[in-house]
């Protein structure tokens, strides 16, 4: 329980916070709508459905806001900077991000569905009253024009046209109407290409139509600008409602009853959205520049199993452990930016990326790379980052549990040069006395250049004799026949047969109570950091074993789990 | 952009479009508005959409991923044969269907979204896509081949025992040629 608040806590807050502003503006403005006197007359023609609009209206107006701020990637990486002195914590909600942008689009739909089907009952009320369907007195409001001495309240001023046909002539020939139909359509084309299946799949459709939020957000803008909402003013004398309701046809006869006057509300929704407009334009722009500034190959390297390495410079490039950066190759698409997890430590001048085959962009960038000759600079590439979270409190433990599941090793070929780095300088921000590296994979294709960078350390700590530093175990869970025949015939060989390693292969998945007990054992009094990157259901195992074997006291061992999202 | 297959957008931006028609729809009924009757079909023609448009198609490459609880829909689907099968039929079933939800404010973004849908599946239409079942695939049993189920019938071949037994004396004479061939099958 205490973990899933020191996890989870941070998060749940803020989605409090954010559903406590959206109901309190929801109620807020439906009782503004509700209960105020100077709507008294408009909600004689239409009822609460007035309301019922304008509350989802205020709604979207602080969601619209908020939509376009997740998305500001370069903002939130300037803020996770400053945030530095604030704890972990806050700077890892930034990078759930993405989950917050698709909840405040669901809440978008939602609200854009309650305020549509407010605003048809609204259209069709407004309708009949126009007609004189309803009593005297919406008739008179009806009749209400814009002349010298009145001001209209009823919207609709058509009446020559066939009454079925009139609220879909209203919604195309008043602004409001044409820009709500223009960016209702606009939103659900954005919503239906970026359901998943077609996210995963094409990502293209689902990258173009999104920059429909442009006519979303122009239409947005401008959709209050008819002013038709409209609300009663003061006149000279005042008109007294109570009593002038029930006589509408003495309306300006009467000292007590001058004519209404009625005038529309100013847009607001522009004062909302237009600072996150500015900012998110500034990201562009950003982008753009970071896009134009040059970037060197310093070395390209094919690695077995079709996995690229680039190693490449960018001047007042900075990087943290386990960040990830954006690349583009304008060669092979103008408008994909896809992310790819460093794997170079910050020690080093340069920094490097595995690229793996893995669709047809990465597919054609291997190609490309295959076919330059000996090296020679490859084609123009774009680098937008770094980004993500750093994993820094890896070097604040004695000892260290690195755990990597599949793809999830990646940052640590990060960590770990890093590691080995700040050991060889000395640096006394590594704490770090012992580490137990757990690579868990189904098979070794694609990472072969992990092993290799795992034989590099491990060549090297011997020749200082600094041989039981890195403890390092892989596990093979996609085993078959052939890999048991393979390691019964090379059983006596001094590296492992399908790493080329010194310490052998295991296969099937670890035994984790072994892994602790032989942790603690060898470390009778630490605090050991556990650290994994992979799958959900192996991160409860772990954090289970790692409350299982902490000990009270605090003489003896303690094990603390941190799952990473790198 | 080469690898799409526009007929799965068009499927996803169809079956909004049935719910968008169909709300609309029940709004002009229950709102009693002028022209309910054009809801009331709205209604009936959401309805029908979304049944059509709710399986998911099978990709003709990669993995398709259904929708939950697709598989009855599927079936009743796939009975119609080339008439749901072929885009072009789709496009123009849905063009027809959008034209009345245009005549009512309530129906008119249902209208104008299964439009948008109906260009769509025309666009896979013309590409040569077509709509194929998901259906559950019959796991194939391997059966052992015949030849290992039955032991032999006849002993090895042997010749009589008195030449069998052991003439230490005469080792020379002893050796015999076999009478059948044990040498491998040719």
């Amino acid at each position: 329980m205490g973990n899933w608040i020191i996890n989870n806590g941070l998060t749940s807050f803020i989605l409090v916070v954010w559903m406590g502003i959206n109901t309190f503006l929801f109620v807020w403005f439906y009782l503004f709508y509700d209960l105020g006197d100077q709507f008294f007359y408009t909600r004689h023609l239409l009822g609460s459905a007035l309301a019922w609009a304008r509350a989802p209206a205020a709604v979207l107006n602080f969601n619209c806001l908020l939509i376009l701020l997740p998305v500001c990637r370069n903002l939130l990486s300037l803020l996770r900077g400053s945030f530095m002195c604030c704890g972990r914590t806050m700077r890892k909600q930034l990078d759930k991000n993405l989950s917050f942008h698709k909840l405040v689009a669901y809440m978008i739909a939602l609200m854009t569905a309650v305020h549509m089907i407010a605003h048809l009952l609204n259209v069709e009320w407004y309708n009949n009253s126009r007609q004189g369907v309803y009593d005297t007195l919406s008739t008179a409001l009806s009749n209400l024009e814009d002349t010298d001495n009145t001001t209209y309240l009823n919207p609709i001023r058509t009446t020559d046209l066939d009454p079925q046909q009139i609220p879909t002539y209203f919604a195309f020939t008043t602004i409001a109407g044409l820009t709500g139909v223009i960016i209702t359509l606009a939103l659900i084309l954005i919503i239906t290409s970026s359901m998943e299946v077609i996210r995963r799949s094409y990502f293209e459709v689902f990258w173009y139509t999104h920059h429909l939020f442009i006519i979303f957000f122009a239409g947005l803008v401008f959709h209050g600008a008819g002013r038709i909402v409209r609300s009663q003013q003061k006149t000279d004398p005042p008109h007294n409602t109570t009593f002038c309701k029930d006589h509408p046809e003495d309306w300006g006869r009467i000292p007590e009853c001058p004519i209404p006057q009625f005038a529309g509300g100013f847009p607001q929704t522009w004062m909302w959205v237009i600072g996150p407009m500015v900012l998110y334009v500034c990201e562009r722009l950003l982008r753009f520049i970071r896009y134009m500034q040059t970037v060197r190959y310093r070395k390209i390297v094919m690695r077995p199993s079709k996995v690229l390495e680039l190693q490449l410079v960018k001047n007042g490039f900075k990087m943290e452990v386990g960040q990830y950066v954006f690349i583009n190759c304008p060669a092979i698409s103008q408008l994909e930016w896809h992310p790819f997890t460093m794997t170079s430590a910050p020690e080093e001048d340069f920094f490097s990326i595995h690229i793996r085959s893995a669709g047809d962009w990465t597919d054609k960038l291997i190609d490309i790379m295959q076919k330059l000759p000996e090296g020679a600079q490859g084609p123009k590439m774009g680098v937008d980052g770094p980004f993500g979270t750093a994993s820094e409190d890896v070097f604040d433990y004695e000892v260290s549990m690195l755990v990597g599941a599949g793809i999830g090793v990646t940052p640590f070929a990060s960590i770990l040069k890093s590691i080995w780095y700040k050991f060889k300088e000395s640096n006394p921000k590594l704490r770090t006395r012992k580490i137990y590296f757990y690579w868990l994979c189904r098979e070794t294709h694609a990472f072969e250049w992990f092993a290799d960078l795992l034989q590099v350390l491990e060549k090297e700590m011997e020749e200082r004799g600094m041989g039981d530093f890195l403890t390092y175990k892989l596990y093979l869970t996609g085993w078959d026949q052939v890999h048991a025949d393979h390691v019964k015939v090379r059983f006596d060989q001094d590296t492992d047969v399908v790493t080329g390693l010194k310490q052998k292969t295991h296969y099937g998945r670890p035994i984790w109570d072994k892994e602790f007990e032989q942790v603690r054992k060898e470390n009778p009094t630490s605090v050991v950091g556990t650290f994994l990157c992979g799958p959900e259901a192996l991160a409860k195992v772990l954090e289970k074993k790692c409350a299982k074997y902490s000990d009270v006291d605090p003489r003896k061992t303690k094990f603390y789990f941190n799952k990473e999202n790198f | 952009m080469g690898k799409i297959e526009w007929a799965m957008w068009a499927n996803e931006q169809a079956l909004a479009s049935g719910l968008i028609l169909l709300t609309g729809g029940i709004v002009g009924v229950a709102g009693q508005f002028r022209g309910w009757q054009f809801a009331a079909y709205a209604v009936a023609a959401g309805v029908f959409v979304c049944l059509l448009e709710y399986p998911r198609s099978k990709r003709s490459k990669g993995t398709s991923v259904e929708r939950t609880g697709q598989y009855c829909f599927t079936v009743c689907v796939k009975t119609f044969g080339p008439l749901t099968r072929n885009y072009y039929v789709r496009a123009f079933l849905h063009a027809a269907i959008c034209v009345p939800g245009g005549f009512m404010l309530a129906t008119v973004l249902g209208c104008v979204c299964l439009g948008i849908a109906s260009l769509i599946y025309l666009a896979a239409a013309i590409r040569g896509e077509h709509w194929e079942p998901i259906l559950p695939r019959k796991a194939e049993t391997r059966k052992p081949p015949e030849s290992i189920k039955k032991p032999p019938q006849n002993p090895p071949p042997r010749p009589p025992p008195e030449m069998r037994k052991k003439r230490v004396d005469d080792l020379e004479g002893a050796a015999y040629d076999n009478p059948i061939d044990v040498t491998a099958n040719e």
